[in-house]
């Protein structure tokens, strides 16, 4: 049984309409003890299925080491969303992006196609001066309607700047990651292992967040 | 593992016409916006739905049972198929954004947002709904995020396995409790009152549970207990008595609602409760700005009841206008 029932499908399908590059999903997955990573498999060969802008190509994690480094994937199931020419913009998914969070990976294939990030004027002027690489961690659980405004605007900045990695969480299925960070309310904003913050709060005070860790 | 469900939402911070004047501005997409919004789309008013989020608390409520036609839904499922009904008009949907600002200029009303947009309507509803009531308790401001919640359906999952407790044992409260069963060890409830106040229904699982869940009514909190993360929390008998300690590591508090109305204070008339003053045609005190749903001083939060007065506001919207135009 598909994952998208038909009426999904066809909702995915209009949001889809638009799309212009072609987008490539990496699926790295293992075959056994990973909580999802079938289901992440099954709903990246999905989508590819509605829209023919979009290609999955799938990873073992140990099988193919190289590659898992060259994208720094450590933890599965994890998606990573690459545009034309295999061109990296720093989108990750950890954890199945189901729920709420199916939205933030249309949002994500949309943008990938775009090449826009859709980012105010004011928050592509204040990235474009950065200097360090800044690698954002959201925490989200797929019942939190707030978590996908975090996630998106985490993945919009990523879009805008070469320097910025976003990962999107999912934090019960990660429960040492969880820990680790102290992840009690979702969603939670980690970045660079020393700025983080909890809740979707606005773009502008989101990039100030950034500007923070990056200095 | 719970099943896994997909939900298409709409573009977050979508543009809004500025230097436009809408017919009608809907500020705030819970059951009561969105339904005003299907009313005011059919009698083809030029029309801006503009919310922080779609869905409002019905997101945070995770199964409903009382809204006709469904014997069973998920809160975001509802949420979801309102909001595909609201997609099916050609109206002007902002979300991400809020509204922090109404006021009257000329014949018109003027929205701002904390993002500098300015927006204007000829007529208003004003239907942004409730927001958790703090437990005002030492400790409890430190602790959020640190294992002090308010939105349960949210963070139950980050507690699998771990002893928490839900403060309040209304509708919200036994709700929280009823999705902590699957995840939590075990679970406290407290209350001031001396037994639930949740529907009968609610209660029957929760006490089915057994021993899982353990009530402390007629008590009250003294503080939550915690350095990095919240270790316990302290309670004591109404009458007096020793306090209790209980080692919990997440508070969940459901102790109700308050209204989000600020964007109304000093220009809508509002009661000692701060909700919005409306009448049966839900006009406020203001001719023009109409409101519904939670944050209205209809007594009743439900979401079936917010629905119908949503549809009720736009149809006094509509009413208004057509006896504006000259």
């Amino acid at each position: 049984m598909p994952l998208l029932d038909e009426h999904v499908r066809e909702e995915v399908k209009r949001e889809f309409a638009g799309l212009s590059g072609k987008v490539k999903l990496l699926v790295f997955t293992q075959e056994f003890e990973c909580d999802y990573c079938a289901e992440t498999r099954a709903l990246a060969e999905e989508l590819a299925q509605i829209s023919e802008k979009i290609e999955v190509e799938v990873h073992d994690l140990l099988g193919s080491k190289a590659v898992a480094e060259k994208y720094g994937i450590d933890k599965i199931p994890a998606i990573v969303v690459l545009g034309e020419g295999d061109r990296d913009y720093g989108i990750r998914f950890f954890g199945v992006p189901a729920g709420y969070e199916f939205s933030s990976l249309l949002e994500a294939i949309k943008m990938i196609s775009s090449g826009d990030s859709g980012l105010s004027p004011e928050a592509r002027e204040a990235v474009k001066g950065l200097k360090n690489p800044v690698h954002i961690q959201v925490f989200v659980t797929l019942t939190c309607p707030y978590c996908p405004m975090a996630v998106q605007i985490a993945h919009r900045l990523a879009v805008e700047s070469d320097l910025i990695r976003a990962d999107m969480i999912e934090a019960s299925e990660f429960p040492h990651l969880a820990n680790r960070y102290g992840v009690y309310a979702v969603p939670k904003v980690v970045m660079n292992d020393r700025v983080s913050f909890e809740g979707a709060l606005p773009e502008k005070a989101f990039v100030d967040y950034l500007l923070q860790a990056a200095s | 593992m719970p099943e896994l469900k997909f939900l298409v939402s709409p573009e977050i911070g979508k543009a809004i016409k500025e230097d436009h004047l809408y017919d009608l501005v809907i500020v705030g997409a819970g059951p009561a916006g969105l339904t005003a919004a299907v009313y005011a789309a059919r009698k083809k008013l030029d029309t801006l739905l503009i919310s922080k989020d779609i869905g409002g608390q019905t997101l945070l409520t995770s199964d409903i049972e009382n809204y006709m036609g469904y014997h069973y839904i998920s809160g975001k499922e509802l949420a979801a198929k309102f909001e595909e009904q609201v997609k099916k008009y050609p109206i002007d949907i902002a979300v991400g954004e809020e509204v922090t600002s109404l006021r009257k200029e000329g014949d018109d009303f003027v929205l701002s947002t904390p993002t500098g947009k300015t927006i204007k309507g000829r007529a208003v509803i004003v239907a942004t709904g409730k927001r958790s009531r703090p437990l005002n308790v030492p400790g409890e401001r430190e602790l959020v995020g640190r294992g002090v919640s308010y939105c349960a359906v949210c963070d139950a999952p980050l507690f699998a396995g771990k002893d928490v407790i839900v403060v309040g044992a209304g509708n919200s409260g036994a709700t929280a409790v009823v999705d902590l069963l699957k995840i939590a060890n075990r679970i406290y409830v407290v209350d001031i009152m001396p037994t639930w106040r949740a529907d009968p229904v609610l209660v029957e699982r929760i006490e089915a549970a057994g021993e899982k869940v353990k009530a402390f009514f007629e008590h009250e909190v003294v503080r939550i207990e915690g350095g990095d993360m919240v270790e316990g929390i302290v309670l004591r008998p109404r009458g007096g008595g020793d306090e209790v300690r209980l080692p919990v590591q997440g508070v969940f508090i459901e102790i109700g609602l308050i209204p989000n109305s600020d964007l109304a204070k000093g220009f809508l008339e509002l009661n000692e409760a701060g909700e919005i003053v409306v009448d049966c045609r839900c006009r406020t005190s203001v001719p023009g700005v109409f409101a519904a749903g939670d944050v209205t001083n209809v007594p009743e939060k439900q979401v079936i009841i917010a629905a119908g007065e949503g549809a009720k506001a736009a149809l006094s919207a509509y009413a208004y206008l057509i006896s504006q135009r000259r």
